[in-house]
């Protein structure tokens, strides 16, 4: 445990030291801001029968930072390792290897929930000033950041794999960002193509982000998108061993 | 405290290190010697668990490499060739860090990195961030790193690569003084370090040992032999001629230097034809200028054993 806690505690710092933690930090607040700021005004504007959190989250506003912020955040956890050779001293430390990526997972998954921490706070400051609820109950905001989280793990630990396949930062971006791009973009590929099977449609409503985002946002907590992220979670990350041992072995 | 046996390691076609045996006593510093591209970081990464062999095995205390690695990880420090480290952190940070990791206890962990700092001079660099230390600062905190957790067993992959002559002297001390307690596997193709530091040379080439004993039996039973320079006024008499009669020279060449011939001696393994060469001169009336006998150095066995091909 002590271990895992200081590969933890590197992999957290080590954001910390980079310009990129704060360039990601910064530009997240400022449109998880705006698009915060936006909505209200529309919803301002005319009766809405949707709330603050649920307009919130179904903006492009919202996806397209949320996409992006991936790729930027695991793109160096292994490749910068490989690149720099301290995957050498890293691994001949008496460290175990599924310790090491559990701890790289939890660290970006931490920061990934520190770049959440003051939209969450804005959803309540919302509250507290306006003394309406921000979603149509308490559980719902909480829905919300629960699929938001989860989506995160299954995200990150995309990323992640993508980093552990080769040394260049930019390759690693470029796969984790095409990959998380279809996973949320694909399930709309029925009402591209104007297929009006139900079935079809139902399908890929079920690996929705989108879907999920709209259902949880609302306060229903589906336990499909639950265990679909939980799973494949553990998928990536059991793959990101695989290979990380792979390579290591190969070096 | 080290024991490899029929160790093999092939990457994709080419044999690496072929069916390798020896083995490391407990307080030795043996100095590791080859080529480059003989082998010496193969067999290094296995042991410190890097690399998994192809067949045979290693054990460090008693541990298996790759059945029981973290066993035997915990009990080696490891300077990696090139000396990787993390760049954006600072070097203080960076050893309690490395101390953590390596299972240094919390309320020794003061104590060890302090000990490293001072052991390897870093004291006045401890605030910095490596990324911005010299190429001899960042060896020196690999070498903090590979001692911090007071390890039984030091494997450094060329450690005084890079530094100063200064620094060299420096490490060398350090190294040499680690012996006894600790034991030291160090690879270098700097010979005259090996001599200084080890109590023992493993020479290896093309994957196979050639030789394992003392420096100083290396130089005893080298075949190929010391040389001679020689130096006189010897006027127009077929001196070369005579020198080559005399017991255990192998060949003469003559150079000529103002009035003076320039002989160069070779000489069979193991003779010392000084005297005879003396007392010819003597016999002979010639004026001698310089007589410089020069023994076999472990260069000359390194070239023996690693040049030829057979």
């Amino acid at each position: 445990m002590k271990t895992f806690l200081t590969l933890f505690s590197r992999e957290l710092k080590s954001f910390f030291y980079s310009p990129i933690a704060y360039v990601v930090l910064f530009y997240f607040l400022l449109l998880a801001g705006v698009n915060f700021w936006y909505q209200i005004q529309l919803v301002n504007g005319y009766p809405a029968e949707v709330t603050i959190v649920e307009i919130v989250f179904a903006q492009a506003l919202f996806w397209f930072p949320f996409i992006l912020s991936f790729p930027l955040i695991t793109m160096r956890v292994y490749s910068e390792e490989f690149r720099m050779g301290t995957l050498e001293t890293l691994t001949t430390a008496p460290v175990k290897d599924w310790q090491i990526v559990l701890a790289k997972f939890a660290g970006v998954l931490f920061f990934y929930c520190i770049l959440w921490a003051p939209s969450f706070l804005s959803f309540a400051t919302f509250q507290y000033i306006t003394g309406h609820n921000a979603a149509n109950a308490a559980g719902a905001y909480l829905t919300t950041f629960l699929l938001l989280f989860l989506m995160g793990m299954f995200f990150c630990s995309i990323g992640l794999l993508a980093s552990a396949l080769t040394k260049d930062q930019i390759i690693a971006a470029t796969i984790s960002f095409s990959v998380i791009l279809l996973c949320v973009f694909l399930p709309f590929l029925p009402t591209v193509m104007n297929i009006t099977s139900p079935a079809i449609k139902e399908i890929f409503a079920y690996f929705s982000p989108v879907q999920h985002m709209e259902d949880f946002s609302k306060g229903i907590i589906d336990s499909r998108p639950v265990v679909w992220y939980l799973s494949m979670t553990a998928l990536m990350t059991y793959l990101t061993l695989q290979v990380f041992q792979f390579r290591k072995w190969k070096a | 405290m080290i024991k490899v046996e029929n160790l093999t390691k092939r990457y994709a076609g080419v044999t690496a290190i072929n069916n390798l045996n020896f083995e490391v006593e407990k307080g030795e510093i043996v100095g590791f010697l080859g080529p480059n591209g003989a082998g010496k970081s193969t067999t290094m990464k296995i042991l410190t668990s890097y690399l998994p062999a192809s067949s045979g095995r290693a054990t460090i205390a008693g541990f298996d490499v790759f059945e029981q690695s973290v066993e035997a990880r915990k009990r080696l420090g490891y300077l990696p060739e090139n000396t990787p480290l993390y760049t954006d952190m600072r070097v203080s940070e960076y050893l309690r860090y490395r101390a953590n990791l390596k299972g240094v206890p919390g309320r020794k962990l003061k104590q060890s990195v302090g000990d490293v700092l001072e052991l390897c001079s870093l004291r006045d660099v401890e605030h910095k961030l490596i990324g911005a230390l010299s190429k001899g600062y960042r060896q020196r905190v690999g070498l903090a790193d590979a001692l911090v957790h007071d390890p039984d067993l030091l494997i450094l992959d060329e450690p005084t690569i890079g530094l100063d002559p200064n620094q060299i002297r420096h490490v060398r001390e350090l190294i040499k003084n680690l012996g006894g307690k600790r034991t030291v596997l160090i690879s270098t193709h700097i010979l005259p370090e090996v001599e200084i530091m080890c109590s023992r040379v493993i020479v290896i080439h093309k994957g196979k040992i050639r030789a394992s004993d003392t420096a100083e039996n290396l130089l005893k039973n080298q075949r190929t032999a010391g040389s001679m320079r020689f130096e006189a006024k010897v006027g127009s008499d077929p001196a070369a001629a005579a020198l080559q009669k005399l017991p255990g020279v192998k060949d003469v060449t003559v150079d000529q230097d103002g009035d003076y011939s320039v002989f160069q001696l070779r000489l069979e393994a193991n003779t010392d034809p000084s005297e005879d060469v003396m007392r010819l001169a003597a016999s002979k009336r010639w004026a001698v200028r310089e007589i410089t006998r020069r023994r076999p150095t472990l260069e000359d066995v390194f070239v023996e054993l690693t040049h030829s091909d057979s």
